[in-house]
């Protein structure tokens, strides 16, 4: 209890400057400007399939078999019709159980911008609160000030650590948030009980949907919630290690871009490169496995890919930890 | 248990605030500081003077635990800094190189910031510390409307936060003017006043002159003399410039007088913005032959435009000290 008196004050420090860098009102501002435009892109679609299909089944049943048609075919590479044959029986599945897996409304909209924002665009945004942390500090030279205070190092590093993933939390619930009232305006607040299906399991070629359930799209929401926060939580404390490590903070931003992207199209071209699921930004989409699109590398699980962020996410902490308390500060 | 220890701890070194002893610095295999070892009374102000890249701030920056030193011990108020870095700390405040704030809060919030990170400071102490270096008017503009000068009263502001027995101030009178810098001498006098001991780095003898009780100078990493100011200048030469009416004359004359020594224009070793003066004479002799020696140019009928004694540099201390061996 008193050791955390002493800590209170430090963490307020440290949320404290971050807020006064108006990194947050930054990143509203983003989300701001972009939920908007998607919403209207959203729009667009959905007017042109209502001139297409009075129904959404028929549109599905011309998905479906749009789908088959191209898995027919010989030029398409296998990688690509395992996932087409996949998406088949997912929206097979979809249309057997009567349900619309896209049907227009602010939390459906919210369930796919979040899925599809977790490998680029939440990276991007933990990179603008975390990047500067440290290596701001050491540019500032406020660093000095800092650690020549009577405070241990550690606590130092570990009350920006809390504040950071304070404001990680935060920019996960806000995104949210703001998607599903900015959405809503459009498409309607509604789809809170919507069935989902979840529990799809990829079986080498083929899916397994003896598990698949439905849940209400409310309770999927926040498991989406949830794993976003974990890869975006992992993201920043590599992006925290990174900040310690390198003193100038367009580098600190330049080396974790560089490893998040590359990670991206990595997943897209690495199927045959097996120990590359071993990489921290391959691991990023925890949403597919909630929804059960195929893994970018077959043989990855959800469990794999926790067990792989967390393992990432506690050496990063180790480095940045026994680099902080131990390294001389010289400029 | 706490308590007992830190108050044998401080018994056992009444009057000493900070005592170096035989510290050493390695950086990637080159030793930075190869042998510094001095102490700081309590209430006086030390100079801590060398030249540019002698090592002075890697020192300081070692006895505020920015960096640890390879070997060798540092105490503050008796409490080893690299075992116990929070009880050594909290006796000390300090300003190492640049006066660093962050610009995107205000003064007052830096000083909020810092007081959070110590124990016993409350807003009244913080309206104190900003009164006494009067930037109580400015405190509540952001950092990055303030001048140099400002930020640097924020620091000190932010250095006295915490009543600290030792003040460690890096190269202080950097960037200040004249007025800043009489200003400076003036409030670091009034700080020694109270009680507190100060440690003041320089590259600058004249300024380390005027502030200091005593006085340490460093080298390429070691330290060469400790003592009290008049104790290191004794027996250094003195310049003495002399300007006349007739130039030529009055060399003649200087150049007659035995102990009178004339220095040829490239080897005198006085800063030239201090000389400045035209067809002046530079000699090395001592300043108590000057009254005589300007009976003799009046009597010759050498009109004297001006005399100027001028204080050993640094540098020439340390060509003493090191017999003529150059610094870098």
């Amino acid at each position: 209890m008193k050791a955390l008196d002493r800590l209170l004050p430090l963490i307020q420090n440290e949320t404290l400057k971050i807020w006064k860098k108006k990194r947050f009102f930054v990143i509203l501002l983003v989300l701001l400007i972009l939920i908007p435009i998607f919403t209207y892109a959203q729009h667009r679609i959905d007017e042109t399939n209502k001139k297409n299909f009075k129904d959404w089944r028929n549109q599905l049943v011309q998905q479906i078999s749009e789908y088959q048609n191209t898995l027919a075919s010989d030029r398409i590479p296998e990688e690509w019709k395992l996932s087409r044959r996949i998406a088949v029986q997912q929206l097979q599945y979809y249309l057997d159980h009567d349900v619309n897996p896209n049907s227009p409304d602010g939390v459906t909209f919210t369930r796919t911008f979040l899925s599809n924002a977790v490998t680029l665009f939440f990276p991007l945004l933990v990179l603008a609160l975390a990047s500067d942390l440290v290596s701001g500090e050491s540019a500032a030279g406020t660093i000095k000030m800092l650690l020549t205070r009577p405070v241990r190092r550690w606590k130092i590093l570990f009350s920006k650590l809390v504040a950071l993933s304070l404001y990680v939390s935060l920019t996960v619930v806000m995104t949210a948030v703001l998607c599903y009232l900015i959405s809503g305006a459009v498409f309607g607040y509604k789809g809170w009980e919507m069935p989902v299906f979840t529990g799809f399991v990829i079986n080498g070629s083929s899916i397994d949907s003896g598990f698949a359930h439905a849940i209400p799209q409310g309770l999927y929401l926040l498991m989406e919630a949830g794993l976003i926060w974990v890869s975006a939580m992992t993201v920043a404390l590599l992006a925290l290690m990174v900040s310690v490590l390198v003193r100038s903070t367009a580098a600190s931003i330049v080396t974790m871009m560089a490893a998040v992207i590359s990670g991206t199209i990595l997943s897209n071209m690495a199927s045959s490169w097996h120990s590359a699921k071993f990489i921290f930004s391959v691991n990023l989409q925890l949403t597919d496995y909630l929804a059960g699109s195929p893994p970018p590398i077959t043989g990855m699980t959800l469990g794999f890919s926790l067990v792989t962020l967390a393992c990432w996410g506690i050496a990063s902490l180790i480095v940045s930890f026994s680099v902080f308390t131990k390294q001389d500060i010289l400029n | 248990m706490q308590h007992a220890r830190q108050e044998a701890v401080l018994s056992a070194h009444q009057d000493v605030v900070l005592s170096v002893r035989d510290i050493k610095k390695q950086i990637g295999g080159k030793p930075i500081i190869k042998d510094v070892t001095f102490e700081v009374r309590a209430g006086e102000i030390f100079g801590f003077l060398g030249p540019n890249g002698a090592g002075k701030t890697t020192t300081i920056r070692m006895l505020v635990d920015l960096i640890k030193p390879s070997s060798g011990e540092i105490r503050i108020c008796g409490e080893d800094i690299a075992r116990h870095p929070e009880a050594a700390l909290r006796h000390v405040g300090c300003i190492v190189e640049n006066p660093e704030a962050y610009s995107y809060l205000t003064g007052w919030e830096n000083l909020e910031h810092f007081a959070r990170m110590q124990r016993g400071i409350d807003n009244a102490r913080i309206r104190e510390v900003a009164a006494i270096v009067g930037l109580d008017a400015r405190i509540h503009d952001k950092v990055k409307t303030y001048s140099l000068g400002m930020r640097q009263r924020l620091g000190i502001a932010q250095a006295l936060l915490g009543r600290p027995k030792l003040l460690i101030l890096d190269e202080p009178t950097n960037g200040l003017d004249p007025k800043g810098i009489k200003e400076l001498r003036e409030f670091v006098r009034m700080l020694a006043d109270q009680g507190m001991s100060l440690f003041i780095s320089s590259h600058l003898l004249s300024e380390i002159q005027l502030m200091c009780d005593r006085v340490a100078i460093i080298s390429r990493g070691e330290v060469l003399a400790v003592g009290t100011v008049d104790e290191l200048i004794h027996g250094a030469d003195n310049y003495v410039v002399w300007q006349f009416e007739q130039p030529e004359a009055g060399r003649r004359l200087l150049a007659s007088e035995s102990d009178v020594e004339l220095v040829a224009e490239h080897e005198h070793r006085i800063d030239e913005s201090l000389l400045g003066m035209r067809e002046a004479i530079i000699t090395a002799m001592s300043p108590d032959r000057i009254p005589s020696l300007v009976e003799k140019a009046v009597r010759a009928g050498i009109g004297i435009v001006s005399v100027h004694s001028i204080a050993p540099t640094l540098e020439q201390l340390f060509l003493r000290m090191t017999e003529g061996e150059s610094i870098g």
